[in-house]
């Protein structure tokens, strides 16, 4: 009998999943303090940032400057996407060489004043919140990169290191987004929340040891078409949840502009004033779903060129081919949906949502309700 | 149509940076011409392309939740045997053939001719674009969605030969006309957009050529035992249009060994880790040469203009069987098929040389169970059953037949199966005669038929030979299709405008305006930079309201500007349609609502 040396670290997968267990718990710790900031948040008085408020921004800012002399100084006016003005001002000290800029993007500065409002405690909870994510991310991300260094490979070879890695990048999507200096702390709660949920399940239903993987996933290109596909997983999330705040957003306004109080599905208004405008959801999605669609579209011909090596047919139908197909058609009919008259906004809203649920058909219920060759699954 | 749509239409011009097609409303001219270009026009529309796009998604779900023949004909036949009610309906739907039934390659069809018919003219156009100076700048500025404007003393000549050099620097394409200079940048975005679709093309040039010119066999191979690639040693094959069975490449192999290795440990026990088929192959017609290789699952081996996949694997117990006078009529090595994970395999030996008994023509079968790893005993209900796949304790159960095999008949056999109706089972005290050998075990047949012997056992792979042309040019689509997609996501075209005039009071006004998809607030920093990159050579003059203000509130130039929309519309689109002008809450600068 041919007895393979098992080739497992114990101790690694172990303290991996350790890592995974502590993720989760300080995921649910961050949707909390999320919780508490979105309650507290409604009872501060909710202020749009109004673009008033933003050219006394720049009146200070500029009040601020040194006196010119002899810089330059230039004011662009930019029409804004929902029909006002505004403007963007350039100085550039003479002699200096460096440009400054006083005012920000020339965007209306309609949007919500976030999650907390004006309540400090709530802020104080909105800033728990993310720094409780950091530390849940850096755990989730630890716990995947021990599952991989005990046993020396990519740790995404069954369900359960998918779901592991797939929080990390859903996580992760929203912190690159905070740190670029994004203001999209209203994405926490969704972020956090879907973590939880994805790891939840991942340590309950969806756990196997650490093994060295099957011969069918000897692949380089496990490692080149699965991480393409957690990636775009963790930014198409990231663009879901800000499609579905942008369709949510964008009733609340209907329902305003009628006359009618409260929220669509009877959440309360304050949640809605506190968001983003529907032209800043509605941008930020698109781009997302933009970036995210070449990397989609290279997961899947990443995964056709594997399947030639491993089946000897770049494409076969296989139920889990044919749903990444379904899922980048959907997603290429929400970009063109976006460029046709009659079909902005609120339609492409939702193919955006439902190319999302594609995609996550293609993850939870073909690996769950359909055989095919993919044979990563494992579950059970 | 009432003014609003007129208006959303007229500004749709506008913003028109792209070549995607406008949608028409209803039919123009007459008769059967003017409903032909009508249809035309409509199945060639963005809204169209949009709704087959959606469609073919819709199409392609049935194939995954429904057994496909392509894929396994067998699965098909059991779901038939089990849903007889629906089964006729379904064939008639050909919903056993999704992706090769009629209203699937419709759906594609149409869009492909679709795309054809869009992307043929933007193409053309676009080349007219690229031949063409960038628009010259529309009457009214202040209209545009970005803008900027100061007064300085400096010549208008000289401002706007600076802007020209400035934005020749950025790399813009730049004409100068009068007063004004008018430049574009971005063009690899509509590159790009029209690589994507045309690369779509090559993709589907790729998928035909495969399926018209592909062929692919399948071959069982027993340890020590070779395969010459000709149609009478393979055990199946399919070809199509140009790759029949004459066409096979020349070249073999032989099966030295096959490793197979399984976790032994933990819950994931019984889980394969390793397969590898060690083999030696000549390509070509000489069967001496021959070169060392190995093939693993993923790793196949390309021979000629073949690949060699490893597909399978699974036991071929070595079985002797000698007669009453203990002649030895049959000695084979006999490959059982896997039943399950654990590789409990099921075969038959068919000894058609017996000889005679008694005087008669006589033949035996035997029907078995290969336990790679046996248990003690045998559950009552389950039968034989391996533990693990693994050779760690292996046995052979046989039950024995005699009588007329049928395979003197002369039509084809399934060698995997024993044909009952002329055969006898053996019997002994009363019941069914059965064993359970060990390998290098014998077992005497009751009745005085001889004996069987299990000498050992050797293990077989299956390979699937494919010969497959097009990869390539599928393969170059696709990655044209990303390097398209890419330009066109992350490209944006824009246009600037810079004019400069001599205002009445003696001073030039320099005004410059800027167009960018609505996607893009960059613009706006852009043509920031640029100002004040500009105010080297045309320095703004010190004055509290900056000028150019009061023409960015005021409506009074209305008909030169809606003149302006329509000259800088004119460039790539249709006629413009008139539209008051009011620049603050005007659709044009608000393309999304
Ligand atoms: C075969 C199916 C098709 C696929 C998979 C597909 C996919 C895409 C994708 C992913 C984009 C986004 C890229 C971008 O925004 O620049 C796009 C844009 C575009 N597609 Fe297609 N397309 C298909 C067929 C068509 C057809 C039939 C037409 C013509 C009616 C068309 C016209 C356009 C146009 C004009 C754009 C650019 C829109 C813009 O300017 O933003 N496409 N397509």
């Amino acid at each position: 009998m041919s007895l393979l040396t098992s080739g497992v670290n114990p101790h690694l997968a172990d303290l991996s999943n350790k890592c995974i267990w502590s993720a989760t718990g300080v995921y649910a710790l961050a949707m909390f303090a999320h919780m508490f900031e979105w309650t507290f948040g409604s009872k501060g008085a909710v202020a749009r940032r109004s673009v008033e408020q933003a050219s006394l921004a720049e009146a200070a800012a500029e009040a601020a400057l040194p006196v010119p002399g002899k810089a330059k100084k230039v004011t662009v006016t930019v029409a804004a996407a929902d029909g006002g003005t505004t403007t963007l001002t350039r100085t550039a000290l003479a002699g200096a060489g460096a440009t400054v800029v006083t005012s920000g993007r020339g965007e209306a500065a309609v949007d919500g004043p976030g999650a907390a409002g004006t309540s400090e405690r709530a802020d104080l909870f909105g800033r728990i919140a993310v720094s409780l994510t950091v530390l849940g991310f850096m755990l989730n991300a630890g716990g995947v990169l021990l599952r991989g260094l005990s046993v020396l490979r990519w740790p995404w070879g069954n369900m359960y290191e998918f779901s592991c890695a797939f929080a990390v990048t859903m996580v992760g999507a929203y912190l690159v987004l905070l740190a670029l200096g994004k203001p999209v702390r209203w994405l926490g709660l969704p972020a956090v929340l879907a973590a939880c949920l994805t790891l939840g399940m991942a340590t309950s239903v969806l756990y196997t040891d650490s093994e060295q993987l099957v011969p069918a996933l000897h692949s380089y290109w496990l490692a080149i078409h699965v991480t393409a596909a957690i990636i775009c997983g963790g930014a198409f999330y990231a663009a879901f949840a800000t499609t579905a705040l942008y369709l949510g957003r964008e009733s609340y306004d209907k329902r305003k502009a009628a006359g009618l109080a409260g929220g669509p599905f009877r959440i309360p208004a304050s949640v809605f004033e506190r968001l983003p405008a529907t032209a800043t959801l509605d941008k930020l999605s698109y781009r997302i779903n933009a970036m995210v669609f070449p990397l989609w579209t290279f997961t899947i011909i990443a995964g056709a060129i594997w399947a030639e090596a491993a089946w000897g047919k770049y494409w076969e139908w296989d139920p889990k081919e044919t749903w990444s197909f379904i899922t980048w058609v959907v997603y290429a009919a929400y970009l063109h949906a976006r460029a046709t008259a009659g079909w902005k906004g609120r339609k492409a809203g939702y193919l955006a949502l439902l190319a999302f649920a594609c995609f996550l058909f293609n993850y939870y219920g073909v690996n769950i309700f359909v055989t095919g060759k993919h044979s990563y699954a494992g579950v059970g | 149509m009432s003014d609003t749509d007129l208006r959303a239409q007229g500004s749709e011009d506008a913003e028109r940076l792209s070549s995607a097609p406008v949608d028409s409303d209803g039919p123009t001219g007459i008769g059967v011409a003017g409903w032909l270009r009508w249809t035309w026009r409509q199945l060639t529309s963005m809204r169209v392309a949009l709704i087959l796009l959606f469609m073919l998604s819709l199409a392609a779900i049935p194939g995954s939740l429904i057994p496909q023949t392509s894929q396994n004909a067998f699965k098909v036949q059991t779901w038939k045997a089990a849903h007889q009610g629906i089964t006729p309906l379904y064939e008639k739907l050909q919903l056993f053939d999704v992706y090769s039934s009629v209203w699937f390659s419709a759906i594609y069809i149409l869009l492909f001719i679709s795309l054809a018919g869009c992307i043929v003219p933007r193409t053309w156009q676009f080349v007219g674009v690229l031949r063409a100076a960038p628009p010259a700048a529309p009457a009214n500025l202040t209209r545009m969605p970005v803008y900027a404007a100061w007064r300085t003393s400096a010549d208008p000549q000289a401002a706007v030969a600076a802007a020209e050099r400035l934005l020749k620097a950025r790399r813009f394409r730049a004409h100068r006309g009068g007063t004004a200079v008018a430049a574009e940048k971005g063009y690899l975005r509509e590159v790009g957009n029209l690589l994507f679709h045309l690369s779509l093309f090559a993709l589907l040039a790729g998928f035909a050529w495969a399926s018209l010119a592909s062929g692919q066999g399948g071959k069982l191979v027993v340890e020590g035992g070779g395969y010459t690639n000709t149609m009478t040693q393979l055990d199946d094959f399919s070809g199509s249009a140009f790759y029949q069975a004459s066409d096979l490449d020349p070249f073999g192999f032989k099966l030295d060994g096959f490793t197979d290795k399984y976790q032994t440990t933990g819950d994931q026990i019984g889980s394969a880790r390793e397969f590898t088929a060690h083999i030696r192959y000549w390509n070509g017609a000489d069967p001496s040469k021959l070169t060392a290789g190995e093939i693993q699952v993923n790793h196949p081996l390309e021979i000629g203009g073949s690949k060699v996949f490893l597909i399978g694997h699974g036991y071929a117990p070595v079985i002797t069987v000698k007669d009453a006078s203990g002649k030895v009529v049959y000695h084979d090595a006999v490959p059982f098929l896997p039943q399950d994970s654990n590789l409990t395999s099921t075969g038959v030996v068919k000894v058609g040389d017996y000889g005679q008994k008694d005087g008669q023509k006589v033949q035996l079968g035997f029907q078995g169970f290969f336990l790679p790893t046996a248990p003690a005993n045998f559950g009552v209900n389950t039968g034989p059953r391996s533990l693990f796949p693994g050779d760690a304790d292996p046995a052979l159960v046989l039950t024995a037949y005699a009588g007329d095999l049928g395979t003197d008949a002369g039509s084809p056999q399934n060698v995997y199966q024993l044909n009952l109706s002329h055969l006898t089972q053996l019997q002994q005290d009363g019941q069914i005669a059965k064993v359970k050998l060990k390998p290098g075990e014998g077992w005497t047949l009751p009745d005085n038929y001889g004996s069987i012997s299990f000498d050992g056992y050797k293990k077989w792979a299956t390979f699937s030979v494919s010969h497959r042309p097009g990869n390539s040019v599928a393969l170059a689509g696709a990655v044209l299709a990303i390097l398209g997609l890419v330009g066109s996501l992350f490209v944006q075209r824009r246009r600037i405008w810079v004019r400069a005039v001599t205002t009445p009071d003696g001073r030039t006004l320099v005004e410059l305006a800027g167009l960018a998809r609505s996607e893009s607030a960059k613009i706006a920093e852009e043509l920031a930079e640029l100002a004040v990159d500009l105010q080297d050579d045309a320095p703004a003059l010190d004055e509290d309201e900056p000028a150019g203000a009061d023409e960015a509130a005021g409506d009074e130039d209305d008909e030169a500007a809606d003149e302006a929309v329509g000259e800088a519309v004119h460039e790539t689109a249709g006629p413009a349609v008139p539209e008051p002008a009011d620049p603050g809450s005007d659709p044009a600068d608000n393309p999304k609502e």
